[in-house]
């Protein structure tokens, strides 16, 4: 299409200002809308995903607690205490095992706060030790200042410690770096090496103090015992089957029956993305569905009003026609109007739509707006471009049935009408 | 320049078929200007549609100067001939109204993909022929009919054609701009180029070199001389 060819389309659709708006309009809400649904998917999406926390999307919890079914002559109600020797019996008897890791916490069984303080600010937190390749399990952790917990901490039983970002705010004062600074832990002096922040539980995960395992032994004593045992698997193993090992092993050496719900549990973050992320799947399709609707709506409108146009402007078709404008011009130039419509429109719909999402976004990030559930609506530069290729491809469809209207115009009628 | 043999035209269809042009037979030379007169129904505008290639005949010959016109011809060849081979002049003008004069004398330059400066170019030139020096730039809407018709007569000249076909050029004009216009066609036809006027007013064929009467679908002689 030549600059002259753009000329004369422009020329056409500036004759019908008000026609040419509203027949963009209706592409431009329509992309809009798609846009912008498919940006609040993601944002829900998002929302859900940060309650997942910080952990590899494919890792297992085990954690116990006490028996609901009576097994083997023994009572229910018993307490079952995970120990690291059920940590080696894991990794000598399931070999689809790939990170082994152990926490393990002061207070009952594995939960219960430990009060730190930091010159006179104080506070109750979780303080866990942790050995092994935790951090690699930890893995979306993000850290605001210093560094993980490593092997060193741990062989040279290091007195240091990782606290996460609301531990951080109560016993700094804000700008300060924690990093270097000692605190203590139950009256220990530990060094703080890294601040971490972890959006498990919408951030209360961020509430805990790590420091590595051997010195977490050696402190507070709690010797062979484990809170939660944390796993992930081979790459190309079935989490299912893995959990059902795993579960075996354990319920074996713990004698509990094998049908206990209670006793020992094992939380598999794989399943749980899986159930979220099928759902979001069937959300996404439905916002396709409406989206794609309410763009088919303005495309039909469009193709619509160019017969209408087409109609109107027969005597002009038919001047041109008789002057030498061939067919396939004639065509191509209600196709090109009809495309310039649609990709303007639709373009300043996705332009409308990425920049309210990013508004959102910057408004949240400057200024605090926080929806629960919601974050970080976006639109992926794929889907942008697929939406506009959709366009492109509406476009030219909505010109084809006024083109071939106008093309079958018989010059001869044209003139002779009125 | 326009050789007719033995032209058939047929409208509706087999259980309704009307026969409009019984065997035509007529030509026009090169540099003449003739004008074809008939009483209504006689078929003079559907001879004059067959002419301009706007509508097709069904047997017969055609010969538009060295072009054999074939009965079945495409729409897309149709509008490439009439784009370099025929200017049209209509009753009704036929300008487009969103253009101003300069504008609608270049469009069928447009369709020969000539640049926009050169189209302007040329058809400011043939405004000043014409006698519309002053309203280049004007819409239709502000011209009279007289000066609508020298746009028309001027667009139909842009292209160099071979021939001027004019259906009731001066239908809608008032007498004393009928001479005018009658005295450009004139002044055209001085420059040689072959025009063929469809008129209904005797006084406007007295004025053209050749006259062809139509009567019931055929070339007849004239009923007075």
């Amino acid at each position: 299409m030549g600059l002259d060819t753009f000329q004369e389309i422009w020329f056409t659709l500036k004759q019908n200002r008000l026609r040419t708006f509203l027949t963009g309009f209706g592409v431009f809400w329509g992309i809009f809308m798609l846009v912008l649904l498919l940006g609040v998917g993601q944002g829900l999406k998002h929302g859900i995903e940060k309650s997942f926390s910080s952990d590899d999307r494919r890792s297992m919890w085990v954690s116990s607690r006490k028996t609901s079914v009576p097994y083997k002559g023994l009572a229910q109600g018993r307490n079952i205490q995970l120990t690291l020797a059920d940590v080696r019996a894991l990794r000598d008897r399931v070999p689809s095992i790939d990170i082994l890791s152990a926490e393990q916490s002061l207070g009952s069984i594995w939960r219960g706060d430990i009060y730190v303080t930091y010159g006179q600010r104080s506070g109750n937190f979780g303080v866990f030790g942790v050995a092994g390749r935790y951090f690699e399990i930890k893995k979306f952790q993000d850290y605001h200042h210093g560094r993980r917990l490593n092997d060193f901490d741990e062989s040279e039983s290091r007195k240091v410690v990782v606290i996460g970002t609301r531990v951080a705010e109560r016993l700094f004062n804000p700008g300060v770096n924690p990093v270097g600074k000692q605190i203590a832990v139950n009256g220990v002096s530990v060094k703080v090496i890294g601040v971490f922040y972890d959006s498990g539980w919408e951030g209360r995960m961020s509430e805990r103090i790590y420091m590595p395992l051997a010195v977490y032994q050696k402190t507070f004593g709690r010797g062979e015992d484990v809170g939660v045992i944390a796993i992930t698997p081979k790459p190309d193993v079935d989490n299912k089957t893995l959990s059902q090992q795993i579960m075996a092993v354990l319920q074996e050496r713990h004698r509990v029956a094998p049908n206990d719900k209670t006793a020992i549990r094992l939380f598999d973050l794989a399943e749980q993305t899986k159930e979220v992320n099928a759902t979001f799947t069937g959300i996404n399709l439905f916002l396709w569905f409406v989206g794609l609707g309410t763009l088919m709506a303005g495309v039909v409108g469009i193709s619509n009003i160019m017969i209408i146009s087409v109609k109107e402007r027969t005597r002009e078709i038919g001047v041109r026609k008789a002057l030498g404008a061939p067919p396939v011009i004639i065509m191509t130039a209600i196709v090109s109007e009809s495309l310039l419509v649609t990709v303007t429109a639709g373009y300043i719909g996705l332009v409308a739509s990425v920049g309210l999402l990013e508004l959102y976004n910057l408004a949240a990030a400057k200024g605090g707006l926080s929806l629960p559930y919601f974050e970080r609506p976006q639109v992926d530069i794929g889907i942008a471009f697929s939406a506009l290729a959709i366009l492109v491809g509406i476009g030219a469809l909505a010109g084809l049935v006024p083109a071939w209207h106008a093309a079958a115009i018989s010059p001869i009628e044209a003139m002779r009408e009125e | 320049m326009i050789e007719l043999n033995n032209i058939h035209k047929y409208y509706g269809d087999d259980s309704n078929r009307l026969h409009v042009l019984k065997g035509v037979n007529a030509s026009v030379a090169d540099g003449e200007m003739v004008s074809i007169m008939g009483s209504s129904g006689s078929g003079k505008s559907t001879l004059l549609n067959i002419l301009g290639l706007l509508d097709q005949y069904d047997t017969g010959e055609y010969r538009l100067g060295d072009i054999a016109i074939s009965a079945g011809l495409s729409e897309a060849k149709a509008a490439w001939l009439r784009n370099r081979f025929i200017g049209f002049v209509f009753q009704s003008f036929n300008l487009l109204p969103f253009k101003n004069a300069t504008e609608n004398v270049a469009l069928p330059l447009y369709y020969q993909k000539v640049g926009r400066k050169e189209r302007n170019y040329r058809a400011e030139e043939l405004l000043d022929k014409v006698g519309l020096g002053d309203r280049k730039q004007h819409m239709p809407s502000e011209m009279s009919g007289g000066q609508k018709q020298r746009v028309a007569i001027a667009r139909a000249l842009i292209t160099d054609p071979k021939v001027i076909l004019a259906d009731e050029p001066t239908g809608a004009l008032d007498s004393q701009t009928t001479d005018e216009i009658m005295s450009l066609f004139k002044s055209v036809h001085a420059t040689g180029k072959t025009i063929v006027i469809v008129t209904h007013e005797k006084e406007i064929a007295d004025q053209t070199d050749r006259l062809i009467w139509l009567r019931d679908g055929k070339v007849s002689q004239p009923e007075e001389a």
